[in-house]
Order: C-alpha cells, then structure tokens, then sequence
C-alpha cells in the first residue's frame, strides 16, 4: 500500500514585513520590493504529504503556478524530501484570481495524472481567501477535506482526517482521491537535509537552463534539459501550451473578480485627546470615563 | 426571470443559527432594496421549519428549504451540490455567506461549479453603477475589504458574472430586525441524494459552545505585538479583570502564541463594538481597525506616536505599555476604595 500526493504550493510576499518603500505613491504595492516567501501553511501540507509517504511510500510531487522565480520555493520543497517539482509559469497567467488559478492548477494536476491525495495550506497569506484548495477540488471533481490539523488512518481507498471546526472538530472519512488543505500550526515542518541542499541546490527550472545556454553557444538547451533531468535537477516546467488550456479561463480573462478601485489607507488622526501617561494624567482619564459611566 | 435576487446562506447547528448568517440577512435586505429585488434565505439541515420562520424577522421575502435527516450535519459534497444546482437553475444576482469554517469550505466550491466571483472576507458591500474598462454597469456589488497586509483598502468588483458573491465576518453587518416582516413563505424542497454526497462521511464530532463572547464584552482590553512576551500578555487580563473586561488580541498577538484565536478582533476575527476598548501596544493595522473602530470610546495606548492606531482613538497615552497598565490598574484601585 502506498500513496501518491501532489502538494500544491506557493510563493507570496511577506505581507507581514511591509514598509514604507513597499507602498507606491499611488497607494499601490510594488510587489517585486517585498521578499518572497514559502506560504506557511503550503510547508504544512508538505509536512503532511511526506509523513504519508515516510508512513506507506509513495511520491511526493510539488506543484507552483508563480512567476520563474517561484522556483525558490520548489527548490525548498526538493531539500524537505519532495520528489519531484513542477513549475507552471506563463505570462498568460498574470492577474489570475482565484477561480482562474485553480482552473490552471486542476489542469496541471490532471496532466501529472496518477494521484491518491491533492495536498495545500489552508490559505496564502497575500490573500488570506481559502478559496484555491476547494475550487480545485471541484474542478478535479473529487472530495475536499479543509481545516485538517491531523490525518488519522489511511486505509487502501479511504482517509480518516480530523480538522478543525467552529468550536470545537470532528473526524471525517473521506473516500480517496480527496484534497486537503492544511493548518500550519498542526504541523511542524521538518528542515531541510544538507545532504539533499547539496544534490537539489542546482535543480533548475527550464528557464533557468535556457539562460545558461542563452550565454554559452556550446550549450544546446535540449541537451542540458536531458542532463538535469538524468541527475533529478530538472524542475519541470509547465506552460499554456504545454497544457492545452483554454486561453480565456486563464489569467485576467479567466478571472471573474476585479479590482475596481485601491486606495491607500490615509488616517483621520489628530482628532484625539492626547493623556499624559503620568499619574495624574491617568487620574484625570479615568475620572473622565467614570462620570460618562464607561468605567466603574 | 426576476434575476436581481439576493440569496443568503443560512448556517446552522442543530437548528440552531449562526448569528453571521442573520446579520448578513439584514444587509442583505438593503441590497435587495437597492436592487429592487427579492432576498431568500437558504437552508439546509433537519427540523429547520422553525429557524426558516425566523428568517423573515430579518428581512427574508422567502426561504428556500431542504430537510433531511441526511443534511443534519454540514458536509461539504451534498451542501455544495444542491446549492450549485440551485444557483445554475435560478441564477441570483447576489449570494452571501459567513465567513466561518463552513462557509469558507462551502462557498468556493459553489463559485467554481457557477463560475462565480466570490471575494472573501468583505468588510462592506455596497450597491453601486459602475464605469470599468470604459464600460457602464448599473447596480454593482462592491465588496470592499482590506488587502496586503492592510496596507491598501481594495474595491472588488465582478462584472460579467451573472452571481456576485462574497464571505463576510461575523459581527461586521448589524443585525436589525425589521418593522414589518413579509409573511412566511417557506418553500420546501425535496433532498434527492447522488452518489457523491457519500463520499465523505462524518465519524465524530467535538463541540464546545464557546465561553468567550468578545461581541457582548462593554469593556475590552486587547494587546498586540508590541506587548513582546506572553508574560507581558498577563498584563492585559490584570486590567480586564479589573475593569470587568474581556481580553482580546491583534492577529500578530494570536500569531504569536499570546492569546487563543478565539479572542482576535480584526477583519479575520471578531468584529466587536463595546464601550470602552483599550488598545495596548498595537499598531493598528487596518484589518485590526476594521474590528474595533466603532467602539464608543478607545484608549489607545502606544511608545509609537505615529502608530495608526492613534488615528481611530479618542484618547492617546504614548508611552510604554508596561508601565503605563499597572499604573493605570494602580489608579483606578485607589478610585475603588
């Protein structure tokens, strides 16, 4: 008995971390100025994915749909323990929501095909929707369990999980294939393995390798395509074309949702009554609260 | 076809209702008017008769029932398929749901399967014609809510969907009974079971009412954090348990291991409105503010005289927090006596 997973990751801004520089004066976020992270939670669903596999067998594949340098994270996935890495990056795929994302992602996984578990975090922490996992589930048209903080049993066609709920959980069973998305404090994920940062450091993307030939005319892309490949240091990489996708459900056309209007957040401010943090000033606050009868 | 339909998922336990789903029957009443059209809410479950009779107290034109023993507890394939379905065939204009565990499970399935706009977590909706892309559209949805990091404020829009939908918090609508209800009309429709519904079935369940109740709090005393250590925390229950406060706490705070999920207030926690809330070392990101603004009066107490937090306070105390709490917890004792 073994099982296959197909964990679906992503790289996001660190939204926790932004300063001044970050905002455009038009209130907008220039993304390329914030640093790209490993979406937390998605390292939880790995986590998960490779206790099954250390449990039962079975391959680990990671999935991203990102822009070329989203490899990062695929190469973070490679020293975790995940066996084998896909890039899916187009031009087209700028300004995907997140019904157009998970057209793309259910398509990609339907061409890597052969799967028992579709693992992802919970949510991204640049948009915090929690919608990707189960659109993607639908799509794929196969069960989704979300919230989960622990997987129980596996058996040779079903999965019992337990996730989390309103005030309290509950332990469901899940016919397989299933999708499951992944609260990150359920799991701790494991560091990397210096043995295999030392092997997967050089993995590369297809793009990654044709900038390495771009400038070297002795190197013929093909060729060295099928050497990182032979050594496992091939990230596939996955386009438009390459999965036959329908242009109009990808991107900003395939996105349903816009933005219509941002605004940066501007402060009233001023308008406050400024205490002095002594004694007396307390003294004098409180008296205050006290005979509009809020306090006392 | 009337296609300006406002429809509400209504969730419950037990027959019993989430308050979001009431809360979001009231705003949903104003969107129906604005739009001129009906507002229906939808209810799955078990001996649910008396809640879809509630639902008009709220604004509800009609409710649109399935009771089953097979539909007691919430599961995500037969509850996705019958509203899916129910959404394809009707085509409402707008649909809302909680933003709790079970409509964030719910709702994205629904909007794949209708290829639906659905934005998450809105602090407000509005009704509005539109010019986007130099094209006019009368009587959008606009679901306002904060976004990277709070940092911007986005308007979302779906404009060439035939169903708008969104999750909105619980407590970020007010809940308002209306003058006068519509009378009942409840329309029951029958389950029929498909075989995917089985697919995952409930084994147990734990559930705990929960004992916090931040939304009826008049005091809250929340930290953030800037209040650095877990022992610094304890500082904040001292004065709330001094005021006869409740504790709350930023996402940061919550991320931090300072204090359980259950006691954050922002656009991803609870949305409170009490008498008196005093903020502790929290900067006042806009999802915390989302949270608390409307509270009659705020003390925001801060080292950081440019803190955001300042902009939405009544009164300012720039200083150390640590200090100035058992201070004030000093001050107020002295008044007791």
């Amino acid at each position: 008995m073994s099982f296959n997973s197909i964990v679906m990751v992503k790289q996001v801004p660190d939204t926790a971390n932004i300063s001044g520089q970050v905002m455009k004066e038009d209130g907008t976020v220039n993304r390329a100025k914030l640093p790209a992270i490993f979406n937390h939670e998605d390292r939880a669903s790995l986590e998960l994915a490779l206790q099954i596999k250390d449990r039962f067998g079975g391959k680990v594949t990671v999935i991203t749909m990102g822009p070329p340098r989203a490899s990062d994270i695929l190469r973070e996935c490679l020293y975790m323990g995940a066996d084998e890495a896909y890039l899916i990056s187009d031009r087209k795929f700028a300004g995907a929501d997140t019904l157009a994302t998970s057209y793309v992602l259910s398509e990609a996984i339907k061409f890597i095909g052969n799967y028992d578990f579709i693992f992802a975090g919970r949510q991204a922490i640049d948009g915090d929707t929690a919608q990707v996992g189960p659109q993607t589930a639908e799509k794929l048209r196969i069960p989704q369990v979300t919230y989960v903080e622990e997987i129980i049993d596996v058996s040779e066609t079903s999965v019992k999980l337990k996730r989390k709920i309103d005030g309290g959980f509950e332990i469901l069973e899940s016919q397989l294939p299933c999708l499951v998305t992944v609260l990150k404090d359920a799991l701790f994920p494991r560091p990397f393995k210096a043995r295999r940062v030392m092997a997967y450091k050089n993995a590369k993307t297809l793009l990654e390798l044709e900038k390495i030939t771009e400038g070297n005319s002795l190197l013929y892309i093909d060729q060295l395509k099928d050497e990182y490949f032979n050594k496992g240091w091939y990230i596939h990489t996955l386009t438009m074309e390459d999965l036959k996708l329908d242009e109009t459900r990808c991107g900003v056309h395939g996105s349903p949702t816009k933005v219509h209007k941002v605004e940066s957040v501007v402060l009233a401010g001023g308008s406050h009554e400024m205490i002095p943090p002594s004694k007396e000033g307390l003294s004098k606050l409180i008296d205050h609260l006290m005979e509009d009868h809020i306090l006392g | 076809m009337n296609n300006n339909q406002v429809w509400v998922f209504i969730e419950q336990r037990d027959g019993k209702p989430a308050d979001v789903s009431f809360e979001l029957l009231s705003k949903g009443r104003k969107i129906a008017n604005s739009l001129s059209g009906e507002l229906k809410a939808i209810l799955l479950g078990h001996n649910i008769q008396k809640l879809a009779e509630q639902t008009f107290l709220y604004g509800a034109d009609e409710a649109i029932v399935y009771d089953d023993e097979a539909l007691h507890h919430y599961l995500t394939l037969p509850y996705s398929r019958i509203i899916s379905e129910l959404v394809e065939k009707e085509k409402p204009r707008v649909m809302l749901y909680g933003a709790t565990v079970i409509g964030r499970d719910l709702a994205p399935r629904v909007a794949s399967y209708t290829k639906s706009g659905l934005t998450a977590d809105c602090t407000d909706l509005q009704i509005s014609n539109v010019n986007y892309l130099r094209k006019d559209y009368s009587d959008l949805l606009l679901q306002i809510r904060p976004a990277f990091g709070g940092n911007i404020v986005a308007t979302i829009i779906s404009p060439d969907v035939q169903t708008q939908m969104a999750t909105v918090r619980e407590g970020v609508m007010r809940m308002e009974k209306i003058d006068q209800p519509s009378p009942a009309k409840i329309t029951n429709l029958e389950y029929k079971p498909d075989t995917i519904d089985s697919l995952v079935t409930l084994v147990e369940q734990f559930r705990q009412e929960s004992k916090v109740n931040l939304k009826a709090a008049p005091i809250i005393v929340a930290g953030g954090y800037g209040m650095q250590t877990k022992e610094n925390f304890a500082l904040i229950q001292e004065l709330a348990n001094v005021l006869g406060g409740e504790v709350a706490g930023t996402r940061a705070a919550v991320d931090a291991g300072f204090i359980p999920s259950e006691r954050q207030v922002g656009q991803t926690g609870v949305t409170v409105r009490p008498k008196l809330y005093i903020a502790c070392g929290i900067s006042g990101a806009i999802q915390h503010r989302a949270g608390m603004q409307e509270a009659n009066k705020i003390i925001a107490i801060n080292s950081d005289p440019d803190a955001p937090i300042f902009g939405v306070a009544h009164y300012g105390i720039i200083g150390d927090a640590m200090e100035i709490i058992p201070r004030f917890i000093n001050v107020f004792k002295q008044k007791l006596r």
